[in-house]
This record gives C-alpha cells, structure tokens and sequence, in this order.
C-alpha cells in the first residue's frame, strides 16, 4: 500500500525538519528555530490572508517545534480556524495541534468546543471521530461540562457507525477518569452493557474498558456484565485461532479482549453457580493451552497467550476460591520461573507474590523456594532480583524463616544499593514476626547494621530497641552480643547507637565478666565517642549518666569526662547543655534519686512496630516498594511509636535531629520520672528551663484563621520575632500547604520545632503529612515546611500548629490553628435554576438544611460577598435565584471516602443589616460546619 | 496506559503521548529521566520496570524504543504486543517503516496511534480496520486536494550528498532479527543522522538509495 504518497506533501515541513536535522549543534538548532518562529510569527500577523494550505503548514512546524522540547506561545488561533475549516486535511491538522498543545485559555476551548459540536452533529463519521479524538485527548474541565451529556446518547443510538462507537466509548471513558461527577449514570448504562453482545469484536473491546472503569465505581448498576462477559469470553476461548479472523493475532484469538474482560470480571466476587462453571471451564481451558506445544515460534505468540494466561490467574487469584484452580496457577508460574525468557521470569515472580498471600496455593509456593533463592543470586536484571526479594518475602513463614532470613542476608552483601534499603527493611520485619528465638532476632539486626548500617533507618533500631527493653529473657544476651560487635575495630555508627543504648540500660547484666567490667564498657563506648555524629555523641552521653547509675564505681572517671573542655564547651549548644545537666546531676542528687531518674526504662506499650502497620497497609505482603512514603511517614510515626509509655506531652513529635532518640536525652528526666514525687520537684528546680507542654493558642489566631477560610494564602501569625506565612493549594480531596517561617530578629532560632498537632478526634479525618525542618534558622531568614493534606472524611475542627524554639536562651512555645478547614476541599460545580432548585427539593429533609442568622459584620457590599462564596470554594450561580440580590452556590465537598453535594444559598438583608445562610448537603455535620466557617465572613 | 513515548537510541522523543493530564514542565522531567533509564539497560534486560508507582513497559525496534506507562493491574504482555501492533500498523502503512518515516511524518504517527488507541484503551485490534480508517482519511483528503502536488518528496538538498551508503535499518526488521538469534544484530551508526541525505522515496512506495 504506497500510504505515504497520498495526501499532500507539505515540502515546507520536509524541508524545515531535513533542516534541523542536518543542524551541527544544540545552538544552530536554535538559531534555526527563532528565525522559522520570527517566519511564521509574521505571516500569521500580517496583512495577506493565509490560505488553508499554508496556514496548515505553518501549523504543523509550530506541532514539529513543540515536540522538539521548545515552547510555543502562539498559533491557537490559527489551528482553531484549521479545525473548523471544511477541508478533511486543515481540519486534522487543527484537531492535532490543539490534542497536543492544550491551552486553558477559556475563550479558545469556547471555540473549539464549537466546533467539535457541529462535528459531532455532521453525521459524517470520519469528522465525528476526530472530534471524539480530540476530546479524549484533551478532556479538559470545560470540555467534559459541555459533551459529557452528549456522548453517551452517540454511544447508544442505534444508527451509530462501528466505528464511531468505539470512539465514543472510550471518550467517555476518559471523560468519567477525569470528571467523573459529569458523567451522570442513566439508562444508557444498561444498553452499554450490552454492547458485550456487540457482533463488531471492535465495539466490545472498547466497551470493556469502558464498562470496567464505570464497574469499579457503580458495581450495583453494572452487575449484569458479569455473565455476558463470561459467555462471550467463553466463546473467544473455544474459537479456532482463525474464527476471529483479523482479531485473531499470531494465532491466539483476540488476545487483548480476553484479557480485558478477565480484567473486568475482576471487579466482582465469584459469580453464581450457573455463570461460574462456565467460567471455570474457561480458565480450565485457559490453562490447558498453556501446556500445549505452541502453534507459532515468534514471540507475539507467546506473549499474547501468556498475557491471556496471567490475567486468568490474576483472576484466579481474586476469586481465591477454587483450591484446584490455585494449585494449577501456581505449578504453572513455577514452570515460568525457570524460562528462558527473562520477561516470564519476571511475571512470575510477580505473581507468585499475589498468590502466596492464599491459605489455598501458600504451600504450594513455598515449593519454588530453591528456584527464587537461586534467581537471586543468579538473575542478571536487578528488577528480576527485586521480585524474588519480593517473593521470598511473600513467602516467608515460621517454618522457612530462617533460610529466607539468611539467604537475604547473604544477599544484601552484593545487592545492588537501589534496593538495599528496602531489603533491610524486610528482614528487620521478617526477622521480628518469626522470631521464636529473640538471640536470633538480636544476632540479625547486628548483621543487618553490620552489612549495611547505612541502609538500616532508624525505625529499625528503634525497634530492636524497644524489643530488647520489652523482653527480659534476652537482656543479657543483648548486652553480651552488642558488646562483642563494638569490639570491632570499625563499627558502624547505627550499631554505636544501639550498643550506646542497651549497654546504658543493661550493662549491668555482663559486668560480672572481668573482660566487660563497668570500666571496660565505657572505655570502649567512649572510644567510639570522637568519631560519631552530635545525635549519637548525644546518646552516649545519657548513656554515660545512665552508668553513673548502674556503674558508681566509675562514676569519677565519668565525671571527668563530662568535665573536659571538650564537653563542656563544646560548639553543639545541645552537647553542651547535656554534658552540663548531667554533671551537674551527677554531683548534686543522692543516690536515691539518681536510681529513681535513671532507672531502667519502663516497657514500651506493645503495639505493632511502625515498618509493619506500613507493610500491611499496602494491598500485597510482598508489595514494599515505596520507600518514599515510608519515609514520609517516618517522622509522624516513629516519634509515637518509639515514645515511652509515661511520655510527656511536649516530647510527642519533635522532629529535630538533635531531639532526643526513644526520650533519652534533651528531656530524659522529665519523662522517666515518675511525675508528682518528691525528686519530681527537685528535677524542675534543676532543670526549671524544659520544654513545656504545648501552649495555648496565641492570642488573635482565631481572627487570622477566619481570615484563611476564604483565601488560601497570606500572613497567618506575627509577632515581634516570627512571621508565619501560608501558600496552599488544593484539588478534590487533597491539598498542600507551604508554611513559611520568617525569623524576624537578627539572632538565631535554635532547637526551632514546628509541629502539627491533629487531637483525636481529628486524626482519623485528616492525614497529614510534613517534613521536619532545619533546627536553625538564622536571623532574617526564612524556612519552609511542607504540609501534604488529605482529606479522608468530612471534619469539624482545625489541626494546631506548635512552635517551640529558643531564643537568646529563653524557650518560646506558641500554637496558632492551621487554617485547614472542610470547605477546602470544595470543587465548584455549575448548574442551571432549574438543576439547582431540583437538588434543592431534594435535599428537603430537616437534617440536612442548616440556617443561621446573623448581623453583618462588614459593610454589605455585592462584590466583596461574591469574592467570599468563590474563594470559599463553591461555584457562583448568577440568575438562579428570582431575588437577583440573594447568592446562591453549589459545589462538592471532596473526601477520600465520599463526595458530598452542597447547596447554599445567602439572603442579605440591607435594612436590618442581617444575613440568613442556608446550607443545605446530604450530610448535617457538612452542613453545619460550612455555615459555622461561612457566617463568620460577612 | 498513562502515556507512550518513542525516543531514539541518542535520546531523541520522536513521539509523545499523553493519557493522563500532567504539565508540560512534569512531562519533560519524566521524559529526562525514563529516557535516561531506559537507555541505562542492558539488551537482554527484562523488557519491564517498576518506576514511582508505575510500571514501564518497553521494546526497542532498531533505533527507536517504545515505552509505555502502564498502571499497577495493568496487563505488562499485553502492553508489549500493543507496541508491536502499532509497530506492525506503521510498518504497513509506511511500507517498512523506519524512523525516518517518523520523524519527516509525525502527524501520521500520531493519527495511526489515535486510532488504534484512545484515552489509553486499545480501541481497535484489527490490523485491517484500524488501516482502513486512515486509508479512508487519506482518500477525502485526496479528493479535497486533487489540485495539489501528490507524493512525498524528501527535499532536494537531501539528494545531493548521496555518497554514505547506509540504508536506515527498518523497524520489524529489526524485530525479526533481533528475534531469531537472540541478540542484537545491527547496531545503528551515530552518523544515522546523515542517512537522510541519500535516501529518498518514490511515488510508489518502493524505497530505494539515490
């Protein structure tokens, strides 16, 4: 088929682009550009018309400059005329340009949602497919509020071409992706379900993706899918390779459709009795393919029958009922994870992970373990490695643990450091849950330090810690083995931490040996002293004082130590200040309040460790690959999970580096104290200067947070010394906050902690997630934090911002209310009076209408009102009300559980200076909280 | 599928789509970094990856890699036998593609992939429809041109300089190659940015050196 000849050859383009080609370096290529961009600039701006021919050339060097990696500014205009010219060729041209260089520009997607519209109404279905192309292409707000009422009665109509049908469908399918709130459900639904008895195999696939996407949201009204796709997957699974004609591809019968219906029966349970032994013969004969001899040697063959397989088995797995199936699934895979091909190799594993989390087929997985052992030591592809990580992890129980755990072990020698980080983090887990034996436990994470200390975070040794605190039974052993690791010429840091810990609470254990007296340990300890970070430095130092305790024997050589210039004036205000307190405690306190201050710490409340609460949360047990939002998490979960149990409130998450590790340090006395006790009152004298607990909010903060409800950005709190601005953003049920902090004063903040502080009732509506920021911040300058919001169910109060910092050595501590309130999630939505009034009625019962009265508190001006009900988040609807001087909005408040529909509605009344606010949403708690935020406006 | 991208072994983007909305400063960074990582890996590496919360698939045709972004449930086989059919579509409408053909013929690229998928989706699996749509649009637009030049002809500078000897190797060619013994069997010189400069089409469809 000589294709390429026809149509027009646009020679200007050839030559352009043969141009660029032929262009010696990056800055010829852009010499060249400018002057065709200056070119084309000025016949677009000049006086002669341009014909379609060289409009549509022009057009299409701009396409070419843009897919170069160049900005283009112009040239809208003239592709909007290209796609409404008459001309097939200018109008595909002009429908190109605008899918790939979309422009927000309201006034152009005016125009071409005109145009689209007599497209679409051409009749013609060569023009109605490209308009149903560019839409699925572009699929902008706008577009989806002007066509998404539109395509589904193209979708259904009965005289609708084949092909235009296909469009239709998955246009729709993008629009529902991306505006799923205009996509309304109707009778249409059930006539496109039907398109899965379609005779045009095209139109099925089409609609398959389709319905499966609108399944997943409306399981109920698409129920009936499930036995028309299992007849017509039946009937493509018992065709002869060649029945199916050209949707018959390197024999196997239409391979792309099987896998999308097997995709769609994954959006419900088992089917009935009758549709089920249908489908399981199908996935019977699915699987019996598998063993036959192939009918073609190329490749396609065998990847589009295995595609069909694998989904079969994904199904099987989601159905996770059918012993039999489940076995055969699993021998399967493990004939897989032996093939030549590294791709099946892959697949495999990936899948095994899935199915070793059923009771049915888990013994039959852990058969494989000797092949998964061996792929990762001798897989070449790390991505194949990281799957077998992945499934022996998966695959992981009391009985193999040990093996797995070793063999990880061995591995994380010579693994690559992409994934060493996440390796650890398994066998931490692994080593944790099937510890039977806690010296066997202990032995694995010093290995863990030992082999790749960098790569071990702390909640890992967090963790260890607080297990060897916990458990008395391995105490010694604890002591004994971290005291044999330190001796190591070269230890990790990590491993200095966890031995500066348990040596400091348990050291006593082994100091009966002559060759671990109290001297020896702390020699060594100490040792190790010079070379380590402040934090850790830190450590020791509670550690040291800790041995004052245990070890009164060395008490002097201690105090020696914490004497020395090195600590005592040491640069680290934090070093100092511990090597000060605790010389000081040292000397003055007698013996009896030395034990009861550093006594050993209590248990830990036993809750589930943190790396496995985020393990389980994800859908696989074998699924950890985001390290990043374990990261994320770190900071807001570890400081909980890792407190004490008689925590004091101002050390709950103080995300400095220099803030104390498991409450050991800055504030150990406060919180191992046992609080109202005669010492207690003797440590506040000695240490009157402690962080205190949170403060009340700052005065003025409730009139600044007012102020946030309408507007997202401004000046939040202010004081002599700090300044906190905000910048947000928000979009459906997720937002983003940046808190700036400004250092209004020429000195040093120090010890600068910021913390955003959700009360219980909160918590479970709200996810937020920061990042600490720097301790420091000099004078006169400014840091940022980051706040990422999720908004999981509708909620009532605000979160409060904490600060602590010092100041020219005194403790400032202020809390200001986070303006993050339920209306931020709002995504305006138009409506016509009558839509409106309709929705109205409907939301009548007395539950869900909220109204207040109230006097003005600012003048009454139109305007202002209108600015607020936008910037509060809802949509503006002019000419719905018949009184022009009342307001009324709608919107959808999004959250992550539901979306919930508002209406509200604002009647002034200027003589009496009063407002009466109606809310109305499906919700009362909504409704009532939006008018509370909304009535404090005017 | 999130989005498709063709780049060639230089890190060229010959072709970029989009499924998903995203800004032009993210699609660049993603571009920057798939196509480094992509090109990062070694031949008989596995044609998949897990990338952020993605998972890419990819194949390389001669000088030019096909990469997809699919999502997590998403079929990874499946994705690999949808490159090649757009592979195969191209092939059959150029008359052996290379990338030539795509780069002085983006916007045909652009309507063959329209039409074979849509919003991400497969839209249509038949080699034969999906060819005869774009047959059908080339006709109307015969007929709206008739007063036109017909044919494609590569410019007359590129004529001239007819001495280098190369001929850009075909995409399924290389497929095929690449596929019964195993290995690599051509490897394409830097110079293919010259290849251009011999190499012409005549109206027919046949190719040949000049």
């Amino acid at each position: 088929m000589p294709a390429v000849s026809k149509g027009d050859g646009m020679r200007g383009l050839a030559v352009f682009i043969s141009d660029i080609r032929n262009c010696k370096s990056k800055e010829a290529e852009i010499k060249r550009i400018n002057k065709e961009l200056a070119n084309i600039r000025s016949k677009f701006k000049g006086d002669k018309a341009l014909d379609g021919y060289s409009k549509k050339k022009y057009v299409c060097k701009l396409l070419f400059i843009f897919l170069l990696g160049h900005d283009i500014d112009f040239g809208h205009m003239e592709a909007v005329n290209l796609l409404s010219s008459n001309r097939y060729t200018e109008k595909q041209i002009g429908y190109l340009f605008i899918s790939v260089l979309v422009n927000s520009n309201s006034e152009l997607i005016r125009l071409i949602n005109n145009a689209i519209k007599n497209d679409l109404a051409s009749r013609n279905p060569t023009f109605m497919g490209l308009a149903l192309h560019c839409i699925a292409n572009v699929c902008s707000r706008e577009m989806a509020e002007a066509f998404a009422g539109e395509i589904p009665k193209i979708l259904v109509a009965g005289d609708t071409m084949d092909s235009v049908k296909q469009s239709a469908a998955l246009c729709l399918l993008r629009l529902y992706r991306t505006s799923p709130d205009l996509v309304p459900m109707g009778d249409w639904t059930s006539r496109v379900v039907h398109l899965l008895n379609d005779q045009h195999l095209g139109v099925v696939t089409a609609a398959t993706s389709l319905i499966t996407t609108l399944a997943q949201k409306n399981p109920e009204e698409f129920k009936t899918s499930v036995s028309l796709a299992v007849s017509r997957l039946s009937r493509i699974v018992t065709s002869a390779s060649t029945d199916l004609q050209d949707y018959t591809y390197y024999f196997v019968p239409a391979p792309w459709l099987s896998v999308k219906l097997l995709r769609l029966l994954q959006c419900y349970p088992p089917p009935d009795p009758a549709v089920r032994g249908r489908l399981t013969e199908c996935l019977e004969t699915i699987l019996n393919k598998a063993q036959e001899p192939p009918k073609s040697k190329k490749v396609q063959h065998s990847n589009a029958k295995n595609a069909v397989l694998f989904e079969a088995i994904s199904l099987i797995i989601h159905h996770d009922s059918e012993p039999n199936l489940l076995v055969r699934a699993c021998n399967q895979l493990g004939q897989f994870l032996q093939h030549r091909e590294t791709n099946l190799r892959y697949l495999a594993l990936e899948s095994m992970c899935t199915l070793a989390s059923s009771e049915f087929s888990h013994e039959a997985v852990k058969t494989h373990i000797e092949t998964v052992i061996n792929a990762l030591k001798t897989e070449r592809d790390v991505s194949v490695r990281q799957r077998a990580v992945d499934l022996l992890y998966a695959m992981c129980d009391r009985s193999n643990a040990q093996q797995i755990v070793a063999e990880m072990l061995n591995y994380l020698e010579t693994a690559d450091y992409s994934i060493r980080e996440e390796i650890v983090l398994k066998v931490a887990i692994l080593a944790e849950k099937y510890a039977v034996d806690y010296t066997w436990y202990v032995d694995t994470i010093l290995n863990l330090i030992r082999i790749a200390g960098d790569y071990v975070s702390e909640e890992v040794w967090y963790r260890v810690i607080q297990i060897v605190i916990n458990r008395d039974d391995v105490q010694g052993y604890a002591a004994k083995t971290v005291f044999e690791a330190l001796q190591a010429p070269a230890c990790h840091e990590n491993l200095v931490k966890v031995g500066g810990y348990i040596l400091g609470e348990f050291g006593n254990l082994i100091a009966g040996d002559p060759r671990s007296s109290p001297l020896i340990q702390f020699n060594l300890l100490h040792s190790k002293f010079h070379l380590c970070s402040v934090p850790t430095r830190a450590l020791l130092l509670s550690t040291y004082i800790k041995f004052v305790n245990l070890f009164p024997e060395i008490k002097t050589t201690i105090q020696d130590v914490l004497r020395s210039d090195s600590q005592l004036k040491n640069a680290d205000v934090e070093l100092q200040q511990r090597a000060v307190e605790y010389l000081r405690l040292s000397t003055i306190a007698s013996t009896d309040i030395l034990a009861t201050v550093l006594e050993e710490m209590p248990p830990f409340p036993e809750r589930e460790s943190s790396i496995l609460a985020k393990l389980k949360k994800k859908k696989g047990p074998g699924t950890v690959t985001d390290l990043e939002e374990i990261k994320k998490e770190r900071s807001s979960d570890m400081n909980g999970s890792a407190e004490p149990a008689s925590v004091n409130a101002s050390a709950v998450s103080t995300p400095s580096p220099s803030a104390d590790l498991l409450g050991l340090g800055a504030a150990p006395l406060t919180n191992s104290a046992p609080p109202p006790s005669s010492s207690g009152s003797l440590l506040v004298d000695v240490f009157s200067d402690s962080a205190s607990a949170v403060a009340p909010l700052a005065p003025g903060s409730d009139d600044n947070f007012a102020r946030f409800v309408c507007k997202n950005n401004g000046v939040l709190f202010e004081n002599q010394l700090l300044q906190i601005g905000l910048k947000s953003e928000f979009r459906q049920n997720l937002g983003r906050m940046f808190i700036f902090y400004g250092n209004k004063t020429s000195t040093q903040f120090l010890n600068f902690t910021p913390t955003v502080i959700c009360s219980d009732d909160l918590q479970p509506s709200l996810n937020l997630q920061t990042k600490p920021v720097d301790p420091t911040v000099d004078g006169g300058a400014q840091v940022q934090q980051v706040v990422n919001i999720e908004c999981v169910s509708d909620f009532m109060e605000a979160p409060i911002l904490n600060i602590q910092f010092r100041y020219g050595g005194t403790f400032q501590n202020l809390s200001v209310k986070l303006p993050i309130t339920l209306n931020k999630f709002f995504q305006p939505t138009e409506m016509s009076s009558q839509d409106f009034f309709q929705r109205w009625k409907q939301l009548s019962n007395p539950k869900q209408e909220v109204q207040n009265i109230f006097k003005a508190k600012h003048p009454m001006d139109a305007e202002i009102t209108k600015a607020k009900i936008i910037g509060f988040g809802s949509a503006l609807l002019e000419e719905v009300d018949p009184n022009p001087a009342n307001f009324v909005g709608a919107g959808i408040i999004h959250t992550k559980t539901t979306q919930i529909g508002c209406l509200l509605r604002l009647e002034p009344n200027l003589q009496a200076q009063m407002y009466r606010l109606t809310l109305r949403t499906s919700k009362e708690a909504v409704s009532q909280r939006l008018c509370e935020l909304l009535s404090e406006q005017f | 599928m999130q989005f498709m991208l063709l780049f060639s072994r230089q890190g060229k983007l010959r072709l970029q789509k989009w499924y998903v909305p995203l800004s032009d400063k993210e699609k660049k960074k993603i571009t920057r970094e798939l196509v480094q990582t992509v090109l990062a890996r070694k031949p008989k590496m596995c044609s998949f990856l897990e990338w952020r919360d993605l998972k890419i698939v990819y194949k390389r045709y001669a000088s030019l890699y096909f990469c997809c972004a699919i999502e997590d449930q998403d079929n990874e086989l499946i994705t690999l036998e949808i490159i090649h059919r757009y592979v195969e579509l191209l092939d059959k409408y150029f008359g052996s593609v290379c990338e030539l053909d795509i780069i002085f013929n983006f916007e045909k690229a652009y309507f063959i992939l329209d039409e074979f998928l849509l919003g991400g989706e497969v839209q249509e699996t038949s080699k034969k429809n999906v060819l005869k749509a774009i047959e059908q649009a080339d006709l109307l637009q015969e007929s709206q041109m008739s007063s036109s030049k017909s044919g494609i002809e590569y410019p007359s500078s590129c004529r001239t300089r007819a001495a280098l000897k190369v001929i850009p190797p075909t995409l399924l060619h290389w497929a095929m190659m690449s596929e019964a013994d195993g290995d690599m069997a051509i490897e394409v010189e830097p110079s293919h940015q010259y290849s251009i400069t011999f190499y012409c089409r005549i109206t027919d469809g046949n190719r040949r050196a000049v």
